[in-house]
């Protein structure tokens, strides 16, 4: 049914929103630009899966595992970003994307290539959220639940401190901010969430495999963040959207997805490097300077 | 007792020396550090305010050890820094940027996960700090778009935030014009006024001179002379090693 296959799209968007806005913590806010995201989604993912499957444990109990495991794991993992900077960084998260989904590929606990099936469905007070609307509420929930994470952690000596740390780390410290420690705060805050997206993502599936977290996934993830406006918190919302919705629209270039993400990404790097609504791009400052002049005209047409 | 005591510091980047046991105290003063190009100022500077472990030599603020401390735990003693090649945030804006120096005591606590920053009495401590540097016209300024006059009084501004017991200004003067300088040596005089020891490294010898009591001259990683301004200016050595130059 069309509109089964709709609602479908429109979870995937809605956890793929949180997965820009997670990845937009460490690479929009503290800058620590990251090609290994797709990790994370994957540990949460088979956490909550190998949970529910092999252990029983209800799905509510696995999801939260799958956050504050996957937390811990992305803390860890984000060790490497102390020593090496910029494109070693990059390059450095792209070895723990592949290190991550050979150890799911190789390792029989996880099921290899073949995978985990059969993950049940989740489900509260007798209600089982088996895909459709009820699970496209819990999806956007939880976009709701990352969206106001990321809002008020930019609010706090936190957030203030990421910003300092992307901006410049020698200055960060001086003025009190430990550069390390903060990094360290970004990645384990970033992978946690990416983890309890993971945690969506398997059981919305019913399975998972070690492909669906491979390098490719963690270029469209930080597509979405870089296409949207990275360090806002409208950009990676608009950027998953888009991303999401333009190839499932255009049907012809599905199966260009990542030749479209590629080539987007070169054009927004030459021509909008902050992004379609990034604070600077030429769209928001048009849109900025619109509802500015409205407003001007609204309040003039008031006296 | 010396507010900062400074004993036999050398400091060795690969196989050159750029520092050589450097030994000084500062007390209620403005110092100046002066020295040609590549005298081991900047080097020192990066000593005490946690930057660089020197290689041998020890550094104590009032009392305390701090040589193997890292920056972000210097300044939490009162040690305030500026940078020769000013280093702002440059996406932030002129009152965010000070309120990053607001925020030091949060930032090793888990407060600094759920704190606001944003607070009246945090703003208005903005203020009173922005008010004090004559950058208050520029508050809502995004400091990447200050030129580098404005830049130079926001880094004080930032540091003062830490409220430090002693500031180090790396070439405070650098880049200014002479309306600038002036004005910043006043703010500089001020400062002191109000209770803050300075060093300064400055290459404006007029605008050394003219502000510290106390000079003391680096040449080649090594002390060669301090004292006031009027001996420094008549040190033989120090004319040969510097002055000369100009």
């Amino acid at each position: 049914m069309a509109s089964g296959y709709f609602l479908t799209i429109l979870t995937f968007t809605a956890m793929y929103i949180s997965l820009a806005l997670s990845l937009n913590i460490l690479t929009g806010y503290a800058g620590q630009v990251s090609l290994g995201h797709a990790a994370f989604l994957g540990i949460g993912a088979y956490t909550s899966a190998v949970l529910t499957l092999r252990y029983e444990v209800p799905f509510w109990l696995a999801f939260l595992a799958a956050i504050v495991l996957t937390g811990l794991i992305g803390t860890i993992l984000g060790l490497p970003s102390l020593r090496v900077r910029h494109d070693f960084l990059v390059l450095a998260t792209m070895g723990i994307n592949f290190v991550v989904v050979s150890v799911f590929k190789y390792v029989d606990f996880f099921g290899g290539a073949m995978g985990l099936v059969n993950i049940p469905a989740p489900s509260l007070f007798g209600i089982t959220f088996r895909g459709g609307v009820p699970y496209l509420l819990l999806t956007t929930a939880y976009a709701l639940f990352t969206l106001w994470i990321c809002w008020y952690l930019s609010k706090t000596w936190s957030g203030l401190a990421f910003q300092t740390i992307r901006n410049d780390e020698e200055a960060a410290a001086s003025l009190g901010v430990n550069p390390a420690r903060y990094k360290i705060y970004a990645f384990g805050i970033s992978a946690a969430l990416a983890g309890g997206v993971g945690s969506l993502y398997a059981h919305f599936l019913g399975s998972v495999f070690p492909d669906n977290f491979v390098f490719v996934e963690s270029i469209g993830m930080l597509s979405m963040v870089i296409f949207g406006g990275i360090g806002t918190l409208r950009g990676p919302i608009v950027g998953a959207i888009l991303l999401r919705l333009i190839p499932e629209l255009l049907r012809f270039i599905q199966d260009y997805r990542f030749t479209f993400y590629g080539a987007l990404l070169v054009l927004m790097m030459l021509f909008q490097p902050m992004g379609l609504l990034g604070n600077d791009s030429w769209l928001w400052q048009h849109l900025t300077r619109w509802f500015r002049s409205s407003a001007r005209s609204a309040k003039e047409d008031v006296r | 007792m010396s507010q900062l005591e400074i004993r036999s510091v050398s400091h060795w980047f690969g196989g050159l020396q750029a520092l050589k046991d450097v030994t000084f105290d500062t007390h209620d003063e403005i110092l100046g550090l002066i020295g040609p190009n590549g005298a081991g100022k900047t080097t020192l500077f990066n000593v005490i305010s946690g930057f660089i472990v020197p290689t041998s030599g020890e550094v104590r603020f009032n009392g305390k050890a701090i040589h193997r401390l890292r920056a972000d735990q210097t300044v939490r003693l009162g040690l305030a820094r500026t940078f020769q090649i000013v280093k702002p945030f440059a996406s932030l804006t002129v009152e965010e940027n000070v309120l990053v120096g607001l925020g030091m005591p949060y930032y090793p606590t888990s407060a600094a996960l759920y704190q606001r920053y944003r607070t009246r009495s945090n703003l208005d401590q903005v203020e009173q700090i922005l008010a004090k540097v004559h950058l208050t016209d520029y508050r809502s300024a995004q400091a990447a778009k200050l030129p580098i006059g404005l830049l130079r009084r926001l880094e004080i501004a930032r540091a003062l935030a830490t409220h430090p017991k002693l500031l180090l200004l790396d070439e405070p003067a650098a880049g200014l014009v002479a309306q600038e300088a002036e004005e910043l040596a006043a703010l500089v005089r001020d400062l002191y006024a109000q209770g803050l020891h300075i060093i300064l490294i400055e290459h404006n010898m007029r605008f050394a001179m003219n502000l510290c009591h106390r000079i003391v001259v680096l040449a080649q990683g090594e002390i060669i002379a301090q004292g006031n301004p009027t001996e420094i200016q008549n040190n033989e050595k120090v004319i040969n090693a510097y002055l000369g130059q100009e």
